[in-house]
């Protein structure tokens, strides 16, 4: 549970941190009267509700996947277990084809990076294109990730047969709904943008918290890689 | 500036048009806190039917055939399930979050009305699935409302074909659809606020909400992730908890799970629970005790630094829930030592609402006497938290009624104690109207005697040793005779109780007609939800201007005033056209 209570830890002073940058210590009954450069400052310049909403769901499910992994770590940890002969955790043979979505899912990231940066430079063109390859990546990305299941399946690592293969299915299959949400996003953001259908800076922003969803969903999933990984 | 930009906005306003996208599918954040108040109360009824069944068995064992040991267990699950998590979980942070945060804060409404409208219709399909429950075979899971693996999903627990399944899924329905309101609130209060609203002049209220929502954004992924793996070990045979264990004589197909996994995992989610239910609590009850006493909050400051402290402490005590699980030892030290550490922001909590009261021109009213009630209760679960903070104390003491005790004071009675304080206050912003007087003060006095009435009792009940969760005690030796004439007694006082819930709901419809009108500002108060052009505020809350905030929300008996408060929004003398000026040109 160290990883758990480091991570609430982190996000906690994240937020503690931002929130005394709003001046948690003014002494609000002697501040009366109109704003001046102070309250100003305790409004702090807003970003839009969308950008924060994002973050704040990433925060949420980082908490989520921290908590898996954490579960996952107590799990597999040696300790759980005292007789040696009881200890069921048998590693699996990670399907050489993860080393290859895993590279697709970073052209996907870059993609998307690609397509943000032309919708800051207004090339709406380029980046429409950067953003369709981005997503067509991503579902190459969860189309390879079914292969690996089907792979594991075929060599008879099964949910039931193991700890180890059950959570290699649930992690791979939590991320993958993450990245299917995502792509849901996606698909309403295209859409807008072939059809011209919002303002320009609606648009642009569209674009640009995709991608920030799609580099955060990449770190994820390298994370949950590295973790598969050293079973 | 674009903070002006996105407060000011009109096109988010979706306004409504017929009488279903008003009252039915409405994105109104007002009615959208009325649908979850009223679905939240509605099964909180249920709730409450469960542990008068409760009752009459331990009051009066033998005496009522339709009660066996099978049905008393899923009563006891879905009491406690209901009432922590569909009850007061949706009604502080759904139904006062949802009404109060655009209005305190000075918001049109929610920043993502839309989503806030799903997150209502997603909470009630929990709810629906969860009342599903006691229609399928088997009935509901009795498994308690920790859900312990292994025996909550082993063949032998009541609603282990059915129940716990529709337990499970019920569970991560309404943790999607609180993870949608949360966002709202979160979002609305950061990026939402009026001009002039700076956290630092935010009413308690609003940081209480707020501060919840976030330990509720954390926590609940922890409920999310058992609830997924435990679904698992139920339908695909996994073993992420379940041991290799004999069930009905023969052996399961699971092996090498880890039931002590679940525990940490739950009472993750489960301790910052407590605290999602009570921070709301202690905000709202700060805000009531300030206004009816007309005295400005003692030591603002230091209420919102508490408020923050017990939210972060509230994520490195879970363990005190497991001393007895068999976890290793020394991490009862650790733990025992964090939570008495608690200890001190809420302490400094009571000694504010106190000293607040002191010297304050105290008005009875009902609101404040269920403040008040609040305080009482609160200080009372707060000291046998102490006893069960230390291992060696709650060792003897775990599993009997004490803690029942203890937590039902702490984290039941008290929340609900200001979740009625909370109606009666808001009941006229809300309706036009006020509430009854007389019932309101008959509902306040049946309540606050007949819970203690039911759980003082119970301290003692534990401390003889008398078992939790039993359907019947049998023959024990160190039982005595007494103790049945005293779980009597109990049972009669909770009849009382659970009777005096019913005139608070006649109240809360006699009212709606027949109630005093009550005008805008009713209690004199100062923070934005008083100060709306029109009572109950209409779609967009503030008409065409936004509200102008120059002050904090606690100006009361302030000197040189004609009256004894000044609302928020009131310009200083001489300020008013430099305020509009300034406003001009953003």
């Amino acid at each position: 549970m160290n990883l758990i209570v480091a991570t609430v830890a982190l996000l906690a002073g994240i937020f503690v941190w931002w929130l005394a940058a709003r001046r948690l210590t003014t002494r609000s009954w002697e501040r009366q009267g109109s704003f001046d450069g102070r309250d100003a400052a305790g409004m702090g310049a807003r970003p839009a509700p969308a950008r924060m909403g994002l973050w704040v769901f990433m925060g949420v499910a980082t908490s989520f996947f921290a908590l898996f992994i954490t579960a996952y770590l107590m799990r597999m940890s040696p300790h759980l277990v005292q007789d040696v002969a009881l200890r069921d955790w048998r590693p699996i043979a990670e399907p050489g084809i993860l080393w290859f979505n895993t590279v697709v899912l970073v052209l996907s990231s870059v993609a998307m990076q690609l397509a943000s940066v032309a919708m800051r430079r207004e090339q709406v063109e380029p980046a429409r294109s950067g953003l369709i390859v981005g997503g067509a990546l991503a579902l190459a990305f969860l189309v390879g990730q079914w292969f690996a299941w089907q792979q594991l399946q075929a060599a008879g690592y099964y949910a039931a047969g193991n700890p180890a293969n059950a959570f290699f299915y649930v992690l791979t299959g939590l991320h993958g709904l993450h990245l299917l949400g995502g792509l849901v996003v996606w698909g309403r953001t295209v859409s807008r943008l072939s059809r011209g259908s919002a303002g320009p800076g609606t648009l642009r922003l569209s674009v640009e918290l995709c991608t920030v969803y799609w580099h955060y969903l990449l770190v994820v999933w390298l994370v949950l890689f590295g973790l598969l990984m050293i079973t | 500036m674009s903070y002006v930009a996105i407060a000011d906005q009109h096109v988010h306003l979706h306004d409504p048009q017929t009488f279903i996208t008003k009252y039915v599918w409405s994105q109104d954040h007002k009615v959208i806190a009325i649908q979850y108040m009223v679905t939240a109360m509605a099964i909180g009824l249920v709730a409450i039917g469960l542990s008068v069944i409760m009752r009459l068995q331990l009051g009066f064992p033998g005496t009522f055939n339709f009660i066996n040991p099978s049905n008393y267990y899923q009563f006891v699950t879905m009491h406690g399930m209901i009432m922590v998590i569909y009850l007061l979980t949706a009604l502080f942070l759904g139904g006062f979050g949802n009404y109060l945060i655009p209005l305190m804060c000075g918001a049109r409404d929610m920043v993502f009305p839309y989503l806030n409208m799903v997150s209502y219709w997603v909470y009630l399909l929990a709810v629906l699935v969860l009342v599903a429950s006691f229609f399928v075979p088997g009935g509901p899971t009795g498994a308690g409302w920790t859900l312990y693996p292994p025996q909550a999903i082993l063949a032998g627990t009541p609603g282990a074909d059915w129940g716990i399944t529709l337990m499970l899924v019920s569970l991560v329905i309404f943790i999607i659809g609180f993870t949608m309101g949360g966002l709202n609130y979160v979002v609305t209060v950061l990026q939402a606020r009026c001009r002039g609203m700076t956290l630092m002049r935010m009413p308690l209220s609003v940081w209480g909400i707020f501060t919840a929502t976030i330990l509720a954004l954390l926590a609940f992924p922890a409920l999310l992730v058992s609830a997924i793996m435990m679904s698992l070990d139920n339908h695909l045979g996994t073993s992420f908890f379940m041991p290799a264990i004999m069930s009905l004589g023969d052996p399961t197909e699971h092996s090498g799970g880890s039931p002590l996994l679940f525990q940490h995992l739950f009472w993750f989610f489960g301790h910052p629970e407590v605290y999602i239910v009570a921070l709301p609590a202690f905000g709202i009850v700060s805000d009531l005790i300030s206004i009816h006493a007309r005295r400005h909050i003692f030591g603002y400051r230091m209420m919102v630094w508490a408020i923050l402290a017990i939210g972060v402490l509230s994520f490195v005590v879970w363990a005190h829930h497991m001393y007895v699980s068999g976890m290793n030892p020394y991490f009862g030290f650790f733990f025992a030592t964090t939570t008495l550490i608690i200890a001190i922001p809420t302490a400094i909590k009571v000694y504010n609402w106190v000293l607040t009261l002191w010297r304050g021109d105290v008005h009875l009213t009902i609101p404040m006497l269920f403040a008040i009630g609040f305080v009482f209760t609160f200080i009372n679960g707060g000291l046998t938290g102490l006893f069960l903070g230390n291992v060696t104390v709650d060792v003897p003491l775990s599993d009997t009624f004490f803690v029942v005790a203890h937590f039902h004071m702490v984290m039941g009675v008290s929340p609900v104690l200001v979740v009625c304080g909370a109606i009666y206050h808001w009941y006229p912003k809300m309706t036009g109207r006020m509430a009854n007087e007389a019932l309101g003060r008959l509902h306040f006095w049946l309540t606050f005697i007949g819970t203690y009435a039911i759980f003082l009792p119970m301290h003692y009940l534990g401390i003889l040793g008398l078992p939790r969760r039993y359907f019947a005690m049998g023959d024990t030796y160190f039982v005595p005779d007494s103790v049945q004439s005293m779980n009597a007694a109990i049972s009669i006082a909770s009849l009382f109780v659970a009777a005096a819930q019913l005139i608070f709901l006649f109240n809360l419809v006699w009212s709606l007609k027949y109630g005093k009108p009550a005008g805008g500002n009713p209690w004199r108060a100062t923070s934005l939800e008083w100060q709306t052009p029109e009572t109950p505020p209409r779609h967009g809350n503030w008409g065409p201007e936004l509200p102008v905030v120059y002050r904090w929300a606690y100006e009361y008996g302030a000197p040189g005033n004609k009256e004894d408060f000044v609302p928020q929004n009131q310009p200083p003398d001489g300020h008013t056209a430099v305020a509009l000026g300034h406003r001009r040109n953003v």
